[in-house]
């Protein structure tokens, strides 16, 4: 039986847009996964706690505020902590070029811009989970 | 396998984690853990949470959770949520009004997609809910899908259901039609401080008025029917009922949850205490047993008869050379001769 991807999507921080989150929950639902909705300002801990109780195979976070390079290491070492290692974080939002060689080395393993198209998304998740057939 | 029995057994959040998604993927790997888990279970009080879409069901579920972890108990939570029968893809969104419960390690939250159940819970939310069993938690909360007037799945698998209302959805015959408020053990009207919330409190009171099945143990068997249900013109005078009390809720403010969790506890009271939970358990085992033997039974008749011989049978209906029930006799017959 194949395995259903779950996914988190999670706003960290304290910016209230979350229509980017939406539109990406609502586009990986569209391609077949089960998305874990989890809202706006969610805390580092929130966001692990919830990844490690709902199993998800990747944590996907949608940062606008400018705060990713101090949010994603805490949320990857709180992460880390609750022996969620294994599990890839993705992160959308807007992210100065600049700043992915450091957000790759600490393990994020997708950025995607504002005007990313969703298939883009959804076939590097399939990439990312060795679902070459989807 | 072993080790992930023991670690459950210990509470590790991980290994209660990674075998939901066992349980809820179907994966060959979950039924020895079942198997061994199983008589660790039959512990906790489950409670189903039903009712329309938007009545506050998540926030209620919220509300419970943090009234049971006052009293120090541990709360596992199933919060069951549709999956589109178009992508197969689904949206899990109610731990969104339960953020109130993070950073307590005395709850465990679980998003469930329904995966193509249509009774309000997924096909494998009872041994779902038989993981968080073994694994101690006291209370199970069970959130169905925003249910309609035919998803009981809820009260073939809870000790106590609860059908939340809320103002404004319905005219009086809503109230009184057949369904979802039958298998109500509490009936509760969320959103009480809006307009009309008076108005269904008494609906739904006439409803009961009118006629509550007496003595029915809540019990809706697999052809779709209650069961031991006895009219309410016949009463026995000795034996005592339970008539659902109608309360009111804010979950917004956390207003009515005290009389909520009461009204919950003297449900189980009685349930214990007129020596009904040993046959409503029955019961349930015995719908349970029932729908896995038609599962394996389909799976197994599938599996001998080959696609191209149903192929076949369904060209023959298409034609209408055959009518649907005489394909069936027939498929069954090529089944026992090849099985025989």
């Amino acid at each position: 039986m194949k395995k259903n991807i779950r996914i988190l999507i999670a706003k960290p921080g304290l910016d209230g847009h979350d229509r980017g989150a939406k539109v990406i929950a609502r586009a990986l639902r569209d391609a077949g996964f089960e998305v874990i909705y989890t809202g706006l300002r969610q805390t580092p801990e929130m966001i692990a706690e919830a990844a490690l109780q709902e199993d998800v195979d990747v944590v996907g976070l949608s940062i606008l505020s400018g705060a990713h390079m101090a949010l994603v290491p805490k949320i990857r070492e709180v992460m880390d902590s609750h022996e969620l290692g294994d599990v890839p974080i993705i992160l959308g939002g807007i992210i100065p070029d600049e700043d992915k060689p450091a957000l790759e080395a600490m393990g994020v393993r997708g950025i995607f811009g504002p005007g990313t198209n969703t298939e883009v998304i959804v076939s590097k998740i399939h990439a990312m989970m060795g679902d070459a057939s989807a | 396998m072993d080790d992930l029995v023991n670690a459950l057994l210990n509470g590790s959040r991980r290994a209660v984690a990674r075998l939901l998604t066992w349980v809820s993927d179907e994966s060959p790997q979950a039924s020895p853990i079942l198997t061994a888990l199983f008589p660790h279970t039959g512990k906790a009080w489950v409670i189903g949470i039903t009712g329309a879409p938007g009545t506050g069901k998540s926030s209620l579920v919220n509300c419970l959770a943090k009234a049971y972890r006052a009293q120090n108990l541990l709360v596992g939570i199933i919060a069951v949520d549709p999956t589109s029968p178009f992508t197969g893809g689904a949206i899990l969104g109610d731990r969104i009004r339960m953020r109130d419960l993070s950073g307590d390690s005395g709850v465990f939250i679980r998003s469930m997609a329904t995966r193509g159940s249509l009774g309000g819970l997924a096909r494998t939310t009872r041994d779902a809910i038989r993981v968080l069993d073994a694994a101690g938690f006291d209370i199970i909360l069970v959130e169905t899908v925003g249910a309609g007037q035919s998803e009981v799945d809820i009260v073939r698998t809870a000790h106590t259901t609860l059908v939340i209302e809320a103002p404004g959805l319905g005219d009086e015959v809503q109230a009184i039609k057949a369904g979802i408020l039958e298998i109500a053990d509490v009936l509760v009207v969320n959103k009480a401080d809006r307009p009309g919330a008076h108005k269904t409190v008494s609906a739904l009171r006439m409803m009961l008025d009118i006629g509550h099945p007496a003595s029915r143990t809540q019990m809706t068997a697999h052809h779709g029917q209650l069961l031991e249900v006895k009219t309410p013109e016949t009463p026995h005078s000795d034996e005592p009922i339970w008539i659902p009390p109608v309360l009111e809720t804010i979950a917004t403010d956390e207003k009515g949850v005290a009389e909520l969790v009461s009204a919950i506890q003297k449900h189980r009271e009685f349930i214990q205490s007129q020596g009904l939970s040993a046959p409503l358990e029955r019961q349930r085992i015995e719908i349970e047993l029932h729908e896995r033997l038609r599962e394996a039974l389909i799976q197994q008749l599938l599996e001998s008869t080959s696609p191209e011989y149903v192929m076949d049978v369904i060209n023959q209906v298409q034609n209408r050379q055959l009518d649907p029930q005489s394909a069936v006799t027939k498929i069954l017959a090529n089944h026992k001769q090849m099985v025989s």
